[in-house]
C-alpha cells in the first residue's frame, strides 16, 4: 500500500465528524461500548481491557459550523469546548456511552460538569491525575483513581476487567507507542519523506481506530514511506509546542511546512506519546500505569513541574534530540496552560540560544497568510543568521 | 454634580476596624527585614492560615495584592507591563498584575516594598491558573515552593481517597517544608488553638451572611460582602483579631436589623430595597465603586453571592474542627466553591435564590477567570429553569480596566431590572 492510499484513509477518518468507523465498530456487537475522551491523557489501556473503544474527541475542526455551542460560551473562551458541545447537541456523539474529561484546564474541567447536566444518561468522569509525584502519596492516590475508573467502566459495560486483560492491553499500547515513536524518529531524520500533514493524519487516525488497526496503519506507513522518494526542500527544522489540546486546522500545519519549516516534533496528540517508555507487563498492571505516569511521562503545560530547573528541559531535550533549529510556540487563543507557560519556556530557549516565534490560532482559523509570512520569515532568519 | 468633587465615603465601624487590621498586616509584612519573620505567599482558596501561623510565618496573598492595586487604579499599567514582558493578553489579569507589580518594585499600599516570599505555598485548589502562576513566581524569585494538590470534586463528592491524598501531602510535605523554611517545630496544639479561633469567627461570619434573609436585607452580600470576607479569607483566619472582628460585625448588623436599616453603601444607608439579587462570579475591582453604585442607586441589593464562598463554604455547614486538625484543613481545601462541580454550584445558586427570596440570578462573568466563567451560561439556564426567576449576564474583568465598560454594564442592569418589574406585573395580573 502506498503512503497516498494510507493517508487517504486517514484523511477520510479525519473528515468524518459522524465517527462512522467507531459507530460501525460498536454496531458489530450489541455489547460493545465506546468511551470518548478529551485531551491530554487518559489511560486507554483500561478502556481497551474492558473491551471498549477509546475514542478521542478533539473538537469540531474547521469544517463544522458551531451554532448551538456558541450559546454556551463567552467570547473569551477557547473553541474546543464549544465545538465539542456542538458535536453533542447535534447527536454526532449519540453512540458514545461514556465521556472522560482529563485534568488539563478549568475549561475542560467545567465541561465535565456541563456534560453531566446536559447528557445525564452518559457515563461522565472528570479524570483527575496527581500533580505531585511521590509513589507513596501521589501514587497511592492515582492507583485508587484508576480503580474508580475501572469500577465505573465495569459497571457501565457489565464486565470485569482482569489483570490479564490489562496486561494484554498494555502490551498492545506499548506496541502502539513504539510504532508512533518510530514514525516520529523517521520524520525527524528524514522530514522530506514524512510530511507533517501526513504524520498528523496518521496520529489522528489513532484517535478513532481500534489500537490494533492503528498499529497496522503505522506499520504500513513506515514501510511505504521508507520506499518513496520525495523532493528534499531547503527547509529548516522546527519543533511545535503548545498545541496539545485544541487542534490546529490542517492548513495551518501545511502552511508552516510550505513556509520553509519542517516540523520534526510536535505535541499535537500527546496522548499517543504520553508514556515515554514501555509500561512493564510484570506485576500489578494498575501500579505499573501509575508509576509510568508519575516517573516516565511527557512534560506539558497541563502538568505541574515540581523542580524549577526542570521547566522547559523536556522541550529543550526534544530540540536537541531531533536536531531542530528552532521552536514555534503555537497555542490556541485563550489556552490558559499553554499561554501561561510560554514565557518560562521562551526564557529556557533564550538561555540555550534556541530561536523561537509564537502565534495563536483557533481550530477554525482560516486566514493562513500571516502565519505563512511569520513562519517564512522565521525560516529565512534561521537559514541566514543561525 | 461636579464630577471632580470628592464626596466623603461613608463606612461602618467594622469597615474602619478592618482597614486598621489590613494596614497593620501590611506594616508587618513590609517590616520583615527588621523582625526577621518569614513570609509565605499563598492563595485565598485553600489558604492554610492556621497552619502557616504555627511557624510564626506571615501570609502574603498575591490575589489580594492584585485586588488592592485594582481598587487603587494601579493595576492597568501593571497588566500592560506584564504583557510587554511577553505574557499573553488572554490570560488571568491577577497573574499579570502581580508580575507587573514585581517589575515596578512590588510596592505595598503603605508605600514600602513588599518582601520576596521565603516560601511559595501553592494550594492548588479550584483554579488551574494558580499552578502556573506559582511556577511563574518561582521562575522570578527562585525560592522554595511547596505544592498542595487538592483534587477537584468532579462527581460532586469528596472521596476518602481524595481526603487521604490531601492529608498525606500536608503531613509529609507541607509541614516538613514549613519547619525547614521557618526553623520552627510544628506544634499540633498550636494548630488546634488557631482552628478554635477560626470556628468561632466562622459562626459569626455565617450569621452575618444569613442576615440577608431579612427584609430589608441589612447587608449587601456582594459589594459589602467583599469587606465581610476580608479577614476570614486572608491573613486573619485563626486569629483572635478575626474573632473580635466578626463579633463586632455581628453586633453592627444586629443593630441594623433592629433599626430596620438596609445595607451600608459608600453614600450612606440604602433606603429603598427594590430588587433582591443573587450574584455569581467575582466583582470587577478597577471600577468597584462605580459598579456598586449601579446597583444601590436603583435599589438593588445582593442578598447572596458565590464569590463570598471562594475562601470557604461555611454557610453549608463546614467549620474548622480542632479535634481533627489536619483532616479539617483537607476538608476545607476540598470544599472551596470553585473546587465544586457545576451541579453543586447550580444547587447552591438555586438554594440561594429560594432561601433568600431573590428576584433572580445575575452573573458577572469575568474574562480572566475560566474557573468561574466556563459553564456559567448553562448554570444560568439551569437556575432559571429550577426557580422560575429571571437570570441576567454581564461581563467585566478582575483588574484590567480595559474590560470594564460602564455603559454596557449599566444598560444590561437596567434592562434586567425592567425584566424583573415586568415579571412582577405579570404575576400580579395572573393573581
Amino acid at each position: 500500500m502506498s503512503t497516498a492510499e494510507i493517508i487517504a484513509r486517514c484523511q477520510a477518518l479525519y473528515d468524518d465528524l459522524d465517527f462512522t468507523s467507531a459507530r460501525e465498530w460498536k454496531n458489530a456487537d450489541p455489547k460493545r461500548k465506546v468511551i470518548g475522551y478529551m485531551p491530554v491523557y487518559v489511560p486507554r489501556e483500561i478502556i481497551h481491557a474492558a473491551g471498549m473503544l477509546p475514542l478521542g474527541i478533539l473538537g469540531g475542526g474547521d469544517q463544522m459550523e458551531v451554532i448551538h455551542g456558541d450559546a454556551y460560551y463567552q467570547s473569551y473562551i477557547c473553541r474546543i469546548p464549544r465545538s465539542t458541545i456542538e458535536l453533542g447537541l447535534t447527536k454526532k456523539l449519540d453512540f458514545v456511552d461514556g465521556m472522560l474529561f482529563p485534568s488539563i484546564c478549568d475549561v475542560i474541567r467545567n465541561l465535565s460538569g456541563m456534560w453531566q447536566l446536559m447528557f445525564p444518561d452518559t457515563y461522565v468522569r472528570y479524570f483527575d491525575v496527581p500533580q505531585t509525584y511521590q509513589d507513596h502519596i501521589a501514587g497511592e492516590y492515582y492507583i485508587e483513581e484508576l480503580k474508580e475508573l475501572m469500577a465505573g467502566l465495569e459497571k457501565l459495560g457489565g464486565v470485569t476487567i482482569t489483570a490479564e486483560a490489562l496486561r494484554e492491553s498494555t502490551a498492545i499500547y506499548n506496541e502502539n507507542r513504539r510504532l508512533i515513536n518510530a514514525v516520529y524518529d523517521f520524520r525527524a531524520k528524514q522530514p522530506s519523506k514524512a510530511p507533517s500533514v501526513e504524520v498528523y493524519l496518521l496520529m489522528r487516525a489513532g484517535m478513532v481506530l481500534p489500537v490494533e488497526e492503528h498499529n497496522q496503519v503505522l506499520t504500513d506507513y513506515l514501510a511505504a514511506a521508507a520506499e518513496e522518494e520525495r523532493p528534499l526542500r531547503d527547509n529548516c527544522k522546527i519543533v511545535i509546542n503548545g498545541a496539545f489540546c485544541e487542534q490546529p486546522p490542517l492548513n495551518l500545519i501545511r502552511s508552516i511546512e510550505m513556509a520553509g519549516c519542517y516540523i520534526v516534533d510536535d505535541d499535537y496528540m500527546l496522548i499517543n506519546r504520553w508514556l515515554l517508555d514501555d509500561v512493564p507487563l510484570e506485576g500489578d498492571p494498575i501500579a505499573n500505569l501509575s508509576a509510568a505516569f508519575l516517573h516516565a511521562s511527557a512534560d506539558t503545560a497541563a502538568k505541574y513541574c515540581d523542580r524549577a530547573e526542570d521547566v522547559g528541559q523536556y522541550l529543550l531535550s526534544t530540540v536537541k534530540k531531533t536536531g531542530a533549529e528552532g521552536v514555534i510556540f503555537t497555542a490556541p487563543s485563550f489556552c490558559d496552560p499553554a499561554l501561561l507557560e510560554r514565557p518560562m519556556l521562551a526564557d529556557r530557549m533564550d538561555e540555550h540560544d534556541v530561536p523561537y516565534i509564537s502565534f495563536k490560532y483557533a481550530e477554525n482559523s482560516g486566514q493562513m497568510q500571516p502565519i505563512r509570512e511569520q513562519a517564512g520569515t522565521f525560516a529565512d532568519s534561521i537559514k541566514l543568521w543561525s | 454634580m461636579n464630577a471632580t468633587a470628592q464626596t466623603e465615603v461613608i463606612k461602618d465601624s467594622s469597615m474602619l476596624l478592618q482597614k486598621t487590621m489590613i494596614a497593620e498586616n501590611y506594616d508587618e509584612l513590609t517590616s520583615v527585614q527588621e523582625t526577621g519573620k518569614k513570609v509565605s505567599a499563598t492563595f485565598v482558596p485553600g489558604n492554610l492560615n492556621e497552619l502557616v501561623m504555627c511557624f510564626d510565618m506571615l501570609n502574603n496573598l498575591p490575589e489580594i495584592n492584585a485586588i488592592n492595586n485594582g481598587m487603587r487604579k494601579k493595576s492597568g499599567m501593571m497588566v500592560m507591563q506584564a504583557e510587554k514582558m511577553g505574557h499573553s493578553e488572554d490570560v488571568c489579569t491577577y497573574v499579570k498584575a502581580d508580575i507587573g507589580s514585581m517589575s515596578r518594585g512590588n510596592i505595598a499600599p503603605n508605600g514600602k516594598p513588599m518582601p520576596p516570599p521565603d516560601l511559595l505555598l501553592l494550594s492548588y485548589t479550584g483554579c488551574f491558573t494558580f499552578m502556573k502562576w506559582f511556577e511563574l513566581l518561582r521562575h522570578e524569585y527562585g525560592c522554595e515552593t511547596a505544592m498542595l494538590h487538592v483534587p477537584y470534586e468532579g462527581d460532586g463528592i469528596v472521596t476518602q481517597n481524595m481526603r487521604d491524598y490531601v492529608v498525606k501531602q500536608i503531613k509529609e510535605n507541607l509541614i516538613p517544608t514549613l519547619e525547614k523554611v521557618s526553623g520552627v517545630k510544628f506544634d499540633i496544639d498550636r494548630l488546634r488553638e488557631n482552628l478554635r479561633h477560626s470556628a468561632k469567627a466562622e459562626d459569626d461570619f455565617v450569621w452575618v451572611l444569613e442576615s440577608a434573609k431579612n427584609k430589608p436585607s441589612p447587608i449587601d452580600a456582594y459589594f459589602g460582602g467583599v469587606y465581610y470576607i476580608g479577614p476570614i479569607f486572608t491573613a486573619f483566619r485563626g486569629t483572635e483579631k478575626a474573632v473580635d472582628y466578626y463579633k463586632a460585625l455581628r453586633k453592627e448588623i444586629e443593630q441594623r436589623i433592629a433599626e430596620g436599616k438596609g445595607p451600608i453603601t459608600p453614600e450612606g444607608d440604602m433606603k429603598d430595597e427594590r430588587y433582591r439579587l443573587v450574584v455569581e462570579g467575582p466583582p470587577n475591582w478597577t471600577n468597584f465603586r462605580e459598579f456598586w453604585k449601579m446597583f444601590y442607586e436603583d435599589g438593588a441589593v445582593v442578598v447572596a453571592s458565590t464569590y463570598t464562598k471562594v475562601g470557604g463554604v461555611y454557610d453549608l455547614g463546614f467549620r474548622h474542627d480542632p479535634d481533627n486538625p489536619i483532616e479539617t484543613l483537607a476538608d476545607y481545601c476540598l470544599g472551596c466553591y470553585t473546587n465544586r462541580n457545576l451541579s453543586q454550584r447550580v444547587d447552591m445558586l438555586e438554594k440561594y435564590v429560594n432561601e433568600y427570596q431573590a428576584d433572580g440570578l445575575l452573573i458577572n462573568s469575568i474574562k480572566s477567570c475560566n474557573s468561574f466563567s466556563a459553564g456559567q451560561l448553562l448554570m444560568m439556564q439551569e437556575v432559571e429553569k429550577r426557580t422560575g426567576k429571571p437570570g441576567a449576564f454581564i461581563e467585566t474583568d478582575l483588574v484590567d480596566p480595559r474590560y470594564f465598560s460602564a455603559a454596557n454594564v449599566k444598560n444590561r442592569l437596567e434592562s434586567y431590572f425592567q425584566m424583573i418589574e415586568q415579571k412582577r406585573q405579570g404575576a400580579r395580573s395572573a393573581a
